[in-house]
């Protein structure tokens, strides 16, 4: 049990300073949302499942979605339909 | 600096040894006195030369002046900025290094973690795990705490999150318009919308249909058994807004408008807050306190029981979900 919690942990500490190193946008978020579910873990190993469930739908879900609008939004998201699109010209 | 000083310096004394030159000074003398001069007739050639040679000396000059005010913007440009920059990193690593000695000591002199000398196992805490259950009669004891002990701190957040709507509307929202008039900004929102999320995606559709109804039905079970087992209000909210979030992904914003208009939102909002204020009300203006609402706590254990935890759950979940969903909807389109 030692060993999971120290694995986690050290899977956190990595997510979080990969988090901030990514040069991705979209990278940076779908890393970000490997953090929320690992804290969700931790959480639920502290014996708080109501945290848990929070950091499960607002940390990996609602915020991430949110992230990925805005990324689009800034067209920082390089899709098919703009390479089509770069074709196109 | 210093060079191009004696530079303008030169140049200014160049004009003075003109002067003090005879030949010169002669010169313009009778240049700027007398054009018609005897000294200008009788020797017009080295009148010419020393003219072109003064120009030429102050030509020089300011090349070289010119040379060098470009060298110092060029190291400006370059070498400046890599020292800036190197200045700048140096600061920021010492401030960093500053931090994180500052926050480690902090860490080091912490007790020791769930350590029962700890000074937060004290009288509160005691008294919330021995009389919480008879007092408030939730056996989830977190759900006890922070919407009956703690009520007003809940208010406050559940307050937050709609002051944070609110903001979010100010920011995006588009303005009124009917949709049979819609203004221009609306229609570029439309179109960005079409182009850039799915529209009528058989898998994800599949997938929402058998996944939205589960989501929606463990966010209910969430918020409803909240003081019953681990959940409540605002995770049970956050399930369901997600549920929602994904439901609107699948089927677009023609199904969801049946259902879901910004009135809903405002309504739902609205009627939320004001049950809670109201339901704790008395409790906010006796200092917060616990007081006894009168309603039999029944059996701990059974879904109607624990007194005014079950619709004070409720609230907070409309309220979260509802912001949730707002907040998607804004960042998307600009509206609902």
């Amino acid at each position: 049990m030692n060993v999971f919690i120290i694995m986690i942990l050290g899977f956190l500490v990595v997510c979080a300073i990969s988090t901030a190193l990514t040069k991705s946008l979209l990278a940076s978020v779908v890393i970000y949302m490997a953090y929320s579910v690992l804290m969700c873990i931790v959480w639920m190993l502290l014996q708080s499942p109501d945290l848990a469930v929070t950091e499960a739908a607002v940390g990996a879900g609602v915020t991430s979605v949110l992230f990925f609008i805005t990324l689009k939004k800034i067209h920082a998201i390089r899709g098919d339909e703009e390479e089509d699109h770069h074709e196109e010209k | 600096m210093k060079k191009s000083d004696s530079l303008w310096r030169r140049l200014r004394a160049l004009d003075e040894v003109s002067w003090e030159n005879p030949l010169d000074a002669q010169l313009t003398a009778a240049a700027t006195d007398e054009p018609d001069s005897e000294l200008r007739r009788r020797a017009p050639l080295d009148f010419a030369m020393a003219e072109a040679r003064h120009e030429e000396m102050r030509e020089a000059l300011y090349t070289e002046e010119q040379l060098q005010v470009n060298n110092l913007h060029l190291w400006v440009g370059r070498q400046g900025k890599k020292w800036l920059q190197i200045a700048y990193r140096i600061t920021a690593l010492l401030f960093c290094a500053v931090i994180i000695t500052f926050l480690m000591t902090t860490v080091v002199q912490l007790p020791p973690f769930g350590a029962v000398e700890n000074p937060t196992n004290n009288e509160v805490a005691q008294r919330y795990l021995e009389k919480g259950l008879k007092e408030t009669g939730a056996v989830n004891m977190v759900a006890g705490m922070i919407l009956d002990y703690r009520a007003f701190d809940t208010f406050g957040e559940s307050t937050v999150l709609f002051v944070a709507a609110c903001s979010v509307l100010l920011l995006l929202k588009l303005g009124e318009h009917s949709p049979d008039a819609p203004s221009p900004a609306m229609l570029e929102a439309e179109w960005d919308d079409r182009h850039h999320e799915p529209k009528n995606d058989a898998i994800l559709q599949m997938a929402a249909r058998i996944l939205v109804p589960v989501i929606l039905l463990f966010g209910m079970y969430v918020v409803l058994a909240g003081h019953l087992g681990p959940g409540g209000g605002f995770s049970g909210g956050a399930v369901m807004g997600a549920g929602l979030i994904l439901y609107l992904n699948a089927f677009g914003f023609e199904k969801t408008g049946r259902f879901f208009t910004y009135k809903t939102f405002r309504w739902v909002t609205f009627i939320a807050l004001m049950t809670y204020a109201l339901l704790k009300s008395y409790s906010f203006f006796c200092g917060a306190n616990h007081l006894e609402s009168g309603i039999p706590l029944g059996t701990p254990g059974a879904i109607l029981s624990s007194g005014l935890i079950l619709p004070l759950n409720i609230c907070v979940g409309m309220i979260v979900m509802c912001t949730m969903y707002a907040f998607y909807t804004l960042f998307r389109k600009g509206g609902m």
